[in-house]
Protein backbone atom coordinates (compact mmCIF):
# COMPACT_ATOMS: atom_id res chain seq x y z
CA UNK A 1 0.00 0.00 0.00
CA UNK A 2 2.97 2.06 0.72
CA UNK A 3 4.25 1.99 -2.37
CA UNK A 4 1.14 2.49 -4.52
CA UNK A 5 0.32 5.44 -1.84
CA UNK A 6 3.71 7.09 -2.72
CA UNK A 7 3.53 6.75 -6.59
CA UNK A 8 -0.08 7.88 -6.99
CA UNK A 9 1.30 11.18 -4.78
CA UNK A 10 4.10 11.63 -6.80
CA UNK A 11 1.79 11.40 -9.78
CA UNK A 12 -1.01 13.67 -8.66
CA UNK A 13 1.32 16.75 -7.36
CA UNK A 14 2.48 17.04 -10.45
CA UNK A 15 -0.55 17.19 -12.44
CA UNK A 16 -1.78 20.33 -13.43
CA UNK A 17 -4.95 20.38 -11.56
CA UNK A 18 -2.96 20.27 -8.17
CA UNK A 19 -0.95 22.93 -9.40
CA UNK A 20 -3.74 25.08 -10.37
CA UNK A 21 -5.47 23.77 -7.05
CA UNK A 22 -2.22 25.16 -5.39
CA UNK A 23 -1.74 28.58 -6.99
CA UNK A 24 -5.43 29.52 -6.72
CA UNK A 25 -5.15 29.42 -3.27
CA UNK A 26 -1.61 31.09 -2.70
CA UNK A 27 -2.98 33.61 -4.57
CA UNK A 28 -6.42 34.14 -2.98
CA UNK A 29 -5.05 33.91 0.66
CA UNK A 30 -2.18 36.57 -0.01
CA UNK A 31 -4.97 39.07 -1.57
CA UNK A 32 -7.21 38.66 1.38
CA UNK A 33 -4.38 38.75 3.57
CA UNK A 34 -2.70 42.40 2.14
CA UNK A 35 -6.76 44.10 1.60
CA UNK A 36 -8.32 43.50 4.95
CA UNK A 37 -7.60 44.00 8.50
CA UNK A 38 -6.82 41.17 10.15
CA UNK A 39 -6.14 37.83 10.06
CA UNK A 40 -9.08 36.61 11.91
CA UNK A 41 -11.46 38.58 9.32
CA UNK A 42 -9.22 36.46 6.52
CA UNK A 43 -9.88 33.42 8.36
CA UNK A 44 -14.15 34.22 8.27
CA UNK A 45 -13.44 34.84 4.45
CA UNK A 46 -11.36 31.70 3.59
CA UNK A 47 -14.03 29.48 5.74
CA UNK A 48 -16.52 30.10 3.12
CA UNK A 49 -14.69 29.19 0.06
CA UNK A 50 -13.23 26.12 1.75
CA UNK A 51 -16.75 24.62 2.78
CA UNK A 52 -17.91 25.00 -0.39
CA UNK A 53 -14.51 24.93 -2.70
CA UNK A 54 -12.53 21.99 -1.23
CA UNK A 55 -15.87 19.34 -1.60
CA UNK A 56 -16.40 20.46 -5.09
CA UNK A 57 -12.77 20.05 -5.99
CA UNK A 58 -12.33 16.75 -4.35
CA UNK A 59 -15.71 15.82 -6.04
CA UNK A 60 -14.33 16.62 -9.30
CA UNK A 61 -10.72 15.46 -8.62
CA UNK A 62 -12.09 11.93 -7.16
CA UNK A 63 -14.12 11.07 -10.23
CA UNK A 64 -11.66 12.11 -12.99
CA UNK A 65 -8.78 10.00 -11.05
CA UNK A 66 -10.87 6.97 -10.74
CA UNK A 67 -11.47 7.17 -14.44
CA UNK A 68 -8.07 7.79 -15.72
CA UNK A 69 -6.22 5.71 -13.74
CA UNK A 70 -8.80 2.82 -14.62
CA UNK A 71 -6.67 1.12 -17.39
CA UNK A 72 -3.73 1.36 -14.91
CA UNK A 73 -5.30 -0.15 -12.08
CA UNK A 74 -5.53 -3.21 -13.92
CA UNK A 75 -2.18 -3.54 -14.65
CA UNK A 76 -1.44 -3.10 -11.26
CA UNK A 77 -4.57 -6.00 -10.64
CA UNK A 78 -2.87 -8.49 -12.30
CA UNK A 79 0.52 -7.91 -10.23
CA UNK A 80 1.03 -9.98 -6.95
CA UNK A 81 -0.77 -7.26 -4.67
CA UNK A 82 -3.61 -6.93 -2.69
CA UNK A 83 -6.59 -5.24 -3.80
CA UNK A 84 -7.51 -3.75 -0.49
CA UNK A 85 -4.02 -2.20 -0.85
CA UNK A 86 -4.33 -0.74 -4.56
CA UNK A 87 -7.39 0.90 -3.72
CA UNK A 88 -6.36 2.21 -0.09
CA UNK A 89 -3.28 3.27 -1.49
CA UNK A 90 -5.26 5.49 -4.67
CA UNK A 91 -7.34 6.70 -1.67
CA UNK A 92 -4.68 7.91 0.57
CA UNK A 93 -2.89 9.48 -2.66
CA UNK A 94 -6.02 11.25 -4.47
CA UNK A 95 -6.63 13.18 -0.48
CA UNK A 96 -3.14 14.22 1.03
CA UNK A 97 -2.20 15.45 -2.69
CA UNK A 98 -5.11 17.91 -2.30
CA UNK A 99 -4.71 18.56 1.39
CA UNK A 100 -0.71 19.65 0.44
CA UNK A 101 -2.63 22.26 -2.19
CA UNK A 102 -4.98 23.35 0.67
CA UNK A 103 -1.98 23.24 3.79
CA UNK A 104 0.59 24.98 1.31
CA UNK A 105 -1.72 27.51 -0.63
CA UNK A 106 -2.90 28.83 2.59
CA UNK A 107 -0.75 28.06 5.39
CA UNK A 108 2.43 29.73 2.94
CA UNK A 109 0.66 33.20 2.99
CA UNK A 110 -0.46 33.16 7.05
CA UNK A 111 3.22 32.02 7.99
CA UNK A 112 4.68 34.99 5.73
CA UNK A 113 1.98 37.52 7.43
CA UNK A 114 3.03 36.36 11.06
CA UNK A 115 0.26 34.05 12.10
CA UNK A 116 2.36 33.09 15.55
CA UNK A 117 2.07 36.75 16.51
CA UNK A 118 -2.15 36.59 15.92
CA UNK A 119 -2.87 34.15 18.95
CA UNK A 120 -5.27 32.87 15.91
CA UNK A 121 -3.39 29.99 15.86
CA UNK A 122 -6.01 27.79 16.76
CA UNK A 123 -8.78 29.16 14.56
CA UNK A 124 -6.57 28.61 11.78
CA UNK A 125 -5.98 25.16 12.72
CA UNK A 126 -9.29 24.74 13.13
CA UNK A 127 -9.97 26.08 9.51
CA UNK A 128 -7.18 23.74 7.53
CA UNK A 129 -8.39 20.72 9.46
CA UNK A 130 -12.08 21.10 8.67
CA UNK A 131 -10.76 21.87 4.87
CA UNK A 132 -8.32 18.71 4.92
CA UNK A 133 -11.81 16.32 6.58
CA UNK A 134 -14.04 17.68 4.18
CA UNK A 135 -11.33 16.74 1.16
CA UNK A 136 -11.07 13.26 2.13
CA UNK A 137 -14.87 12.96 2.37
CA UNK A 138 -15.61 14.06 -0.40
CA UNK A 139 -12.52 12.30 -2.49
CA UNK A 140 -14.03 9.36 -0.87
CA UNK A 141 -17.74 9.47 -2.20
CA UNK A 142 -16.58 10.37 -5.79
CA UNK A 143 -14.09 7.52 -6.02
CA UNK A 144 -16.47 5.05 -4.78
CA UNK A 145 -19.01 6.44 -7.26
CA UNK A 146 -16.63 6.09 -9.54
CA UNK A 147 -16.21 2.81 -8.98
CA UNK A 148 -19.42 1.77 -8.60
CA UNK A 149 -20.69 3.55 -12.40
CA UNK A 150 -18.79 1.91 -15.23
CA UNK A 151 -20.35 4.57 -17.23
CA UNK A 152 -18.65 8.19 -17.20
CA UNK A 153 -21.04 10.65 -17.59
CA UNK A 154 -23.40 8.94 -15.15
CA UNK A 155 -20.50 8.77 -12.95
CA UNK A 156 -19.73 12.77 -12.98
CA UNK A 157 -23.18 13.44 -13.22
CA UNK A 158 -24.21 11.33 -9.82
CA UNK A 159 -20.42 13.14 -8.00
CA UNK A 160 -21.72 16.15 -9.13
CA UNK A 161 -25.21 15.96 -7.37
CA UNK A 162 -23.59 14.55 -4.59
CA UNK A 163 -21.60 17.77 -4.02
CA UNK A 164 -24.55 19.88 -4.81
CA UNK A 165 -27.13 17.79 -2.18
CA UNK A 166 -24.52 18.60 1.24
CA UNK A 167 -23.43 22.17 -0.28
CA UNK A 168 -27.03 23.53 -1.19
CA UNK A 169 -29.94 21.10 -0.99
CA UNK A 170 -29.63 19.99 2.32
CA UNK A 171 -29.37 23.41 3.72
CA UNK A 172 -32.26 24.41 1.56
CA UNK A 173 -34.16 21.35 3.73
CA UNK A 174 -33.06 22.02 6.26
CA UNK A 175 -34.08 25.76 6.04
CA UNK A 176 -37.76 24.48 5.24
CA UNK A 177 -38.42 22.45 7.36
CA UNK A 178 -37.81 25.22 9.98
CA UNK A 179 -39.55 27.29 8.63
CA UNK A 180 -42.52 25.36 8.50
CA UNK A 181 -41.97 24.05 12.12
CA UNK A 182 -41.58 27.25 13.30
CA UNK A 183 -44.18 27.12 16.12
CA UNK A 184 -42.40 24.12 17.46
CA UNK A 185 -38.79 24.06 19.62
CA UNK A 186 -37.06 22.33 16.86
CA UNK A 187 -33.88 23.27 17.93
CA UNK A 188 -32.24 19.85 18.82
CA UNK A 189 -33.94 18.91 15.01
CA UNK A 190 -31.96 21.55 13.51
CA UNK A 191 -29.24 20.05 15.85
CA UNK A 192 -29.19 16.80 14.42
CA UNK A 193 -29.87 17.12 11.24
CA UNK A 194 -27.00 19.09 10.66
CA UNK A 195 -25.15 16.33 12.45
CA UNK A 196 -25.94 14.42 8.73
CA UNK A 197 -23.90 16.62 6.63
CA UNK A 198 -20.43 16.63 6.62
CA UNK A 199 -20.10 20.65 5.28
CA UNK A 200 -22.95 21.93 8.14
CA UNK A 201 -20.94 20.17 10.46
CA UNK A 202 -17.63 21.77 9.02
CA UNK A 203 -19.49 25.39 8.95
CA UNK A 204 -20.82 24.91 12.91
CA UNK A 205 -17.52 24.19 13.74
CA UNK A 206 -15.59 26.86 12.93
CA UNK A 207 -18.79 29.07 13.43
CA UNK A 208 -18.36 28.04 17.36
CA UNK A 209 -14.50 28.29 17.56
CA UNK A 210 -14.64 32.14 15.99
CA UNK A 211 -17.26 32.85 18.69
CA UNK A 212 -19.85 34.09 16.51
CA UNK A 213 -22.19 31.69 17.17
CA UNK A 214 -24.35 34.49 18.45
CA UNK A 215 -25.14 35.67 14.79
CA UNK A 216 -27.24 32.35 14.57
CA UNK A 217 -29.58 33.81 16.71
CA UNK A 218 -31.19 31.46 19.31
CA UNK A 219 -30.66 27.98 17.48
CA UNK A 220 -26.81 29.35 17.54
CA UNK A 221 -26.98 29.68 21.30
CA UNK A 222 -28.64 26.45 21.21
CA UNK A 223 -25.83 25.01 18.99
CA UNK A 224 -23.33 26.57 21.59
CA UNK A 225 -24.46 24.73 24.42
CA UNK A 226 -24.02 21.72 22.66
CA UNK A 227 -21.29 21.97 20.37
CA UNK A 228 -19.26 24.63 22.53
CA UNK A 229 -19.48 21.93 25.42
CA UNK A 230 -16.30 19.04 25.05
CA UNK A 231 -18.76 16.19 24.77
CA UNK A 232 -20.47 18.22 21.72
CA UNK A 233 -17.48 19.26 19.81
CA UNK A 234 -15.83 15.02 20.12
CA UNK A 235 -19.19 14.02 18.78
CA UNK A 236 -19.40 16.65 15.77
CA UNK A 237 -15.56 15.73 15.34
CA UNK A 238 -16.18 11.95 15.77
CA UNK A 239 -18.92 12.20 13.36
CA UNK A 240 -16.87 13.93 10.38
CA UNK A 241 -14.26 11.17 10.88
CA UNK A 242 -16.95 8.85 10.58
CA UNK A 243 -18.38 10.71 7.50
CA UNK A 244 -14.46 9.88 6.06
CA UNK A 245 -14.45 5.82 7.40
CA UNK A 246 -17.73 5.46 5.59
CA UNK A 247 -16.81 5.79 2.18
CA UNK A 248 -13.52 4.43 2.60
CA UNK A 249 -15.54 1.44 3.78
CA UNK A 250 -17.79 1.35 0.70
CA UNK A 251 -14.35 1.64 -1.46
CA UNK A 252 -13.16 -1.14 0.12
CA UNK A 253 -16.92 -3.15 -0.36
CA UNK A 254 -16.84 -2.44 -3.83
CA UNK A 255 -12.90 -3.05 -4.80
CA UNK A 256 -12.88 -6.47 -3.16
CA UNK A 257 -15.91 -7.60 -5.07
CA UNK A 258 -15.52 -5.66 -8.78
CA UNK A 259 -14.57 -7.35 -12.21
CA UNK A 260 -12.20 -6.01 -14.16
CA UNK B 1 0.27 -24.75 -14.75
CA UNK B 2 -2.77 -23.72 -14.71
CA UNK B 3 -6.56 -25.19 -14.91
CA UNK B 4 -9.62 -23.80 -15.42
CA UNK B 5 -12.86 -25.93 -14.44
CA UNK B 6 -16.33 -25.41 -14.98
CA UNK B 7 -15.77 -21.59 -15.31
CA UNK B 8 -18.89 -19.98 -15.34
CA UNK B 9 -19.08 -15.79 -15.73
CA UNK B 10 -22.13 -13.53 -16.46
CA UNK B 11 -22.13 -9.50 -16.66
CA UNK B 12 -25.88 -9.00 -15.43
CA UNK B 13 -27.91 -10.83 -18.47
CA UNK B 14 -25.25 -11.27 -20.63
CA UNK B 15 -23.20 -14.98 -19.95
CA UNK B 16 -19.85 -14.49 -21.40
CA UNK B 17 -18.58 -17.61 -20.25
CA UNK B 18 -20.80 -20.95 -20.09
CA UNK B 19 -18.87 -23.66 -18.16
CA UNK B 20 -15.48 -23.27 -19.61
CA UNK B 21 -12.83 -26.24 -18.69
CA UNK B 22 -9.33 -26.07 -20.11
CA UNK B 23 -6.15 -26.74 -19.21
CA UNK B 24 -2.40 -25.46 -20.06
CA UNK B 25 0.22 -27.58 -18.49
CA UNK B 26 2.86 -28.14 -21.43
CA UNK B 27 5.76 -25.53 -20.80
CA UNK B 28 7.47 -23.93 -23.60
CA UNK B 29 3.99 -23.92 -25.65
CA UNK B 30 2.08 -20.47 -26.90
CA UNK B 31 -1.41 -21.26 -27.08
CA UNK B 32 -3.44 -18.64 -29.14
CA UNK B 33 -7.27 -17.54 -27.61
CA UNK B 34 -9.37 -17.10 -30.49
CA UNK B 35 -13.11 -15.84 -31.25
CA UNK B 36 -15.01 -13.11 -32.15
CA UNK B 37 -15.46 -9.76 -30.29
CA UNK B 38 -17.41 -10.49 -27.01
CA UNK B 39 -17.02 -14.37 -27.64
CA UNK B 40 -14.84 -14.51 -23.53
CA UNK B 41 -11.40 -14.11 -24.41
CA UNK B 42 -10.59 -11.41 -22.55
CA UNK B 43 -12.85 -12.79 -19.54
CA UNK B 44 -11.17 -15.63 -19.75
CA UNK B 45 -7.62 -14.20 -19.03
CA UNK B 46 -8.74 -11.81 -16.78
CA UNK B 47 -10.36 -14.82 -14.51
CA UNK B 48 -6.86 -16.34 -14.29
CA UNK B 49 -5.42 -13.20 -12.74
CA UNK B 50 -8.36 -12.69 -10.20
CA UNK B 51 -9.46 -9.27 -12.10
CA UNK B 52 -12.83 -10.93 -12.78
CA UNK B 53 -14.46 -12.95 -10.41
CA UNK B 54 -16.18 -16.33 -11.63
CA UNK B 55 -19.50 -16.98 -10.69
CA UNK B 56 -19.16 -20.58 -10.78
CA UNK B 57 -16.24 -23.12 -11.61
CA UNK B 58 -12.41 -22.86 -10.38
CA UNK B 59 -9.21 -22.13 -11.59
CA UNK B 60 -5.93 -23.65 -10.14
CA UNK B 61 -2.62 -22.18 -10.71
CA UNK B 62 0.25 -24.73 -10.22
CA UNK B 63 -2.58 -26.91 -8.71
CA UNK B 64 -3.65 -24.17 -6.18
CA UNK B 65 -7.28 -22.78 -6.14
CA UNK B 66 -6.82 -19.07 -7.04
CA UNK B 67 -10.34 -18.08 -4.93
CA UNK B 68 -8.88 -14.91 -2.63
CA UNK B 69 -5.40 -15.51 -3.29
CA UNK B 70 -2.92 -12.78 -4.69
CA UNK B 71 0.18 -14.10 -4.22
CA UNK B 72 0.57 -16.69 -7.29
CA UNK B 73 0.33 -13.49 -9.42
CA UNK B 74 3.95 -13.16 -9.21
CA UNK B 75 4.23 -16.43 -11.12
CA UNK B 76 2.45 -14.67 -14.01
CA UNK B 77 3.18 -12.12 -16.57
CA UNK B 78 0.47 -10.12 -17.77
CA UNK B 79 0.18 -7.56 -20.75
CA UNK B 80 -3.24 -5.69 -21.03
CA UNK B 81 -5.05 -5.06 -23.82
CA UNK B 82 -4.93 -1.09 -23.24
CA UNK B 83 -1.87 0.59 -22.67
CA UNK B 84 -2.43 3.76 -20.65
CA UNK B 85 -0.34 5.07 -17.34
CA UNK B 86 -0.64 7.88 -14.93
CA UNK B 87 0.47 11.01 -17.47
CA UNK B 88 2.65 12.79 -14.91
CA UNK B 89 5.06 10.31 -14.42
CA UNK B 90 8.04 9.80 -16.68
CA UNK B 91 8.91 6.52 -18.04
CA UNK B 92 11.63 6.07 -16.18
CA UNK B 93 9.76 6.50 -13.10
CA UNK B 94 7.06 4.09 -14.18
CA UNK B 95 9.23 1.32 -14.60
CA UNK B 96 11.32 1.89 -10.93
CA UNK B 97 7.51 2.03 -9.27
CA UNK B 98 6.90 -1.56 -11.28
CA UNK B 99 10.07 -3.02 -10.74
CA UNK B 100 9.79 -1.80 -6.82
CA UNK B 101 6.14 -3.46 -6.67
CA UNK B 102 7.56 -6.82 -6.90
CA UNK B 103 10.71 -7.03 -5.15
CA UNK B 104 11.72 -9.57 -7.44
CA UNK B 105 14.97 -9.90 -10.47
CA UNK B 106 14.22 -7.49 -13.47
CA UNK B 107 15.74 -7.31 -16.53
CA UNK B 108 14.27 -3.85 -18.17
CA UNK B 109 16.96 -2.75 -19.34
CA UNK B 110 17.38 -5.80 -21.89
CA UNK B 111 14.11 -5.40 -22.70
CA UNK B 112 14.34 -0.93 -23.38
CA UNK B 113 17.29 -1.85 -25.70
CA UNK B 114 15.51 -4.11 -27.79
CA UNK B 115 12.41 -1.92 -28.34
CA UNK B 116 14.45 1.22 -28.61
CA UNK B 117 12.56 2.88 -25.50
CA UNK B 118 16.33 4.99 -24.99
CA UNK B 119 15.43 8.26 -25.89
CA UNK B 120 11.83 8.19 -24.25
CA UNK B 121 12.94 7.15 -20.97
CA UNK B 122 12.68 10.90 -19.42
CA UNK B 123 9.48 11.92 -21.00
CA UNK B 124 6.17 11.94 -19.49
CA UNK B 125 4.05 8.66 -20.05
CA UNK B 126 1.12 11.45 -21.11
CA UNK B 127 3.76 12.91 -24.19
CA UNK B 128 4.37 9.42 -25.73
CA UNK B 129 2.29 8.12 -28.89
CA UNK B 130 0.13 5.00 -28.88
CA UNK B 131 3.08 3.06 -30.31
CA UNK B 132 5.21 4.03 -27.79
CA UNK B 133 2.93 3.41 -24.55
CA UNK B 134 2.53 -0.31 -26.21
CA UNK B 135 6.18 -0.53 -26.04
CA UNK B 136 6.81 0.65 -22.54
CA UNK B 137 3.58 -2.02 -21.95
CA UNK B 138 5.52 -4.74 -23.01
CA UNK B 139 8.66 -3.64 -21.19
CA UNK B 140 6.69 -3.75 -18.22
CA UNK B 141 5.15 -6.86 -18.75
CA UNK B 142 8.40 -8.78 -19.66
CA UNK B 143 10.55 -7.19 -17.35
CA UNK B 144 9.80 -10.06 -14.46
CA UNK B 145 10.43 -13.19 -16.24
CA UNK B 146 7.66 -15.18 -14.77
CA UNK B 147 7.27 -18.25 -15.72
CA UNK B 148 3.64 -17.80 -17.51
CA UNK B 149 2.75 -14.88 -19.67
CA UNK B 150 -0.46 -13.38 -20.77
CA UNK B 151 -0.57 -11.37 -23.70
CA UNK B 152 -4.12 -9.46 -24.54
CA UNK B 153 -3.47 -8.21 -28.12
CA UNK B 154 -0.02 -7.32 -27.94
CA UNK B 155 0.54 -6.13 -31.48
CA UNK B 156 -1.63 -3.27 -31.48
CA UNK B 157 -0.05 -0.21 -32.21
CA UNK B 158 3.60 -1.61 -32.90
CA UNK B 159 6.05 -0.25 -36.08
CA UNK B 160 7.13 -3.33 -38.43
CA UNK B 161 10.74 -3.50 -36.70
CA UNK B 162 8.99 -3.37 -33.00
CA UNK B 163 6.42 -6.37 -34.14
CA UNK B 164 9.63 -8.39 -35.47
CA UNK B 165 11.33 -7.83 -32.75
CA UNK B 166 8.25 -8.79 -30.15
CA UNK B 167 7.84 -11.76 -32.49
CA UNK B 168 11.40 -12.69 -32.10
CA UNK B 169 11.07 -12.03 -27.66
CA UNK B 170 8.13 -14.26 -27.60
CA UNK B 171 10.02 -17.31 -29.28
CA UNK B 172 12.85 -16.98 -27.34
CA UNK B 173 10.56 -17.17 -24.26
CA UNK B 174 9.03 -20.35 -25.80
CA UNK B 175 12.04 -21.90 -26.06
CA UNK B 176 12.61 -20.74 -22.50
CA UNK B 177 9.87 -23.42 -21.42
CA UNK B 178 7.38 -20.74 -20.49
CA UNK B 179 3.68 -20.93 -20.89
CA UNK B 180 2.44 -18.33 -22.96
CA UNK B 181 -1.30 -17.59 -23.89
CA UNK B 182 -1.67 -14.76 -26.56
CA UNK B 183 -5.20 -13.72 -27.74
CA UNK B 184 -5.03 -11.38 -30.96
CA UNK B 185 -7.12 -10.56 -33.72
CA UNK B 186 -4.20 -11.00 -36.61
CA UNK B 187 -4.20 -14.24 -38.05
CA UNK B 188 -1.10 -14.05 -39.96
CA UNK B 189 0.24 -13.72 -36.17
CA UNK B 190 -1.83 -16.63 -35.13
CA UNK B 191 -0.39 -18.89 -37.70
CA UNK B 192 3.32 -17.68 -37.58
CA UNK B 193 3.86 -17.78 -33.46
CA UNK B 194 0.95 -20.23 -31.93
CA UNK B 195 1.50 -23.91 -31.67
CA UNK B 196 -2.15 -24.63 -30.84
CA UNK B 197 -5.66 -22.28 -30.57
CA UNK B 198 -8.32 -22.65 -27.99
CA UNK B 199 -11.45 -21.01 -30.47
CA UNK B 200 -14.38 -19.86 -28.17
CA UNK B 201 -17.84 -18.97 -29.37
CA UNK B 202 -20.15 -17.66 -27.31
CA UNK B 203 -18.80 -18.80 -24.15
CA UNK B 204 -18.15 -21.95 -25.27
CA UNK B 205 -14.97 -24.01 -26.40
CA UNK B 206 -15.52 -23.99 -30.43
CA UNK B 207 -12.04 -26.22 -31.21
CA UNK B 208 -9.01 -26.59 -29.79
CA UNK B 209 -6.40 -28.20 -31.52
CA UNK B 210 -3.64 -27.04 -34.09
CA UNK B 211 -3.61 -24.73 -36.86
CA UNK B 212 -3.26 -26.82 -39.34
CA UNK B 213 -6.32 -29.47 -38.24
CA UNK B 214 -8.62 -26.49 -38.20
CA UNK B 215 -7.73 -25.66 -41.84
CA UNK B 216 -7.94 -28.76 -42.95
CA UNK B 217 -11.09 -29.74 -41.49
CA UNK B 218 -12.89 -26.77 -43.43
CA UNK B 219 -10.60 -27.51 -46.75
CA UNK B 220 -9.00 -23.75 -46.42
CA UNK B 221 -5.71 -22.57 -47.66
CA UNK B 222 -5.21 -20.23 -44.45
CA UNK B 223 -6.47 -19.82 -41.08
CA UNK B 224 -7.81 -16.44 -41.67
CA UNK B 225 -10.36 -18.18 -44.29
CA UNK B 226 -10.94 -20.95 -42.28
CA UNK B 227 -12.39 -18.52 -39.01
CA UNK B 228 -14.39 -16.50 -41.49
CA UNK B 229 -15.92 -19.99 -42.37
CA UNK B 230 -16.49 -20.96 -39.06
CA UNK B 231 -18.33 -17.88 -38.18
CA UNK B 232 -20.13 -18.05 -41.26
CA UNK B 233 -21.66 -21.60 -40.83
CA UNK B 234 -22.59 -20.55 -36.97
CA UNK B 235 -24.29 -17.23 -38.84
CA UNK B 236 -26.13 -19.80 -41.66
CA UNK B 237 -27.38 -22.06 -38.86
CA UNK B 238 -28.68 -19.46 -36.57
CA UNK B 239 -30.11 -18.16 -39.14
CA UNK B 240 -32.01 -21.41 -40.93
CA UNK B 241 -32.72 -22.38 -37.31
CA UNK B 242 -34.82 -19.31 -36.93
CA UNK B 243 -36.54 -20.08 -40.48
CA UNK B 244 -37.52 -23.26 -38.86
CA UNK B 245 -38.55 -21.57 -35.53
CA UNK B 246 -40.93 -19.10 -37.89
CA UNK B 247 -42.42 -22.12 -39.99
CA UNK B 248 -43.13 -23.85 -37.23
CA UNK B 249 -44.93 -21.06 -35.14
Amino acid sequence: MKKIFQYTLFDLIRSRWSLFYLGFFLLLTIVLLSFSGGVSKVIISLMNVVLILCPLIATMFGVMYAYNSREFTELLLAQPIRRTSIFGGQYLGLGVSQSLSLLIGIGGPFLFYGLFRSGEIWNFSILLVNGVLLTFIFSGLAFLIALRNENRIRGFGLAILSWLFFAVIYDGILLLTLVLFREYPIESLALGLSLFNPIDLSRILILLKLDISALMGYTGAVFQRFLGSGLGMSLALGMLLLWIGLPALGIRWVALRKDF
Amino acid sequence: MISIEQLYKSYGKLEVLKGISLEFDTPGRISAILGPNGSGKTTLMKSILGMVLPDKGDIKVDGKSVKGQWAYRKRIDYLPQIARFPENLRVRELIAFLHDLRHSDTREKELIERFGLEPHLDKKLGNLSGGTKQKVNLVLAFMYDSPMLILDEPTSGLDPIALLRLKDLILEEKSRGKLILITTHIMNFVEEMADEIVFLLEGNIYFRGKTEELKTRFHEPSLERAIARVLGEKKINGHSFKLVNELVS
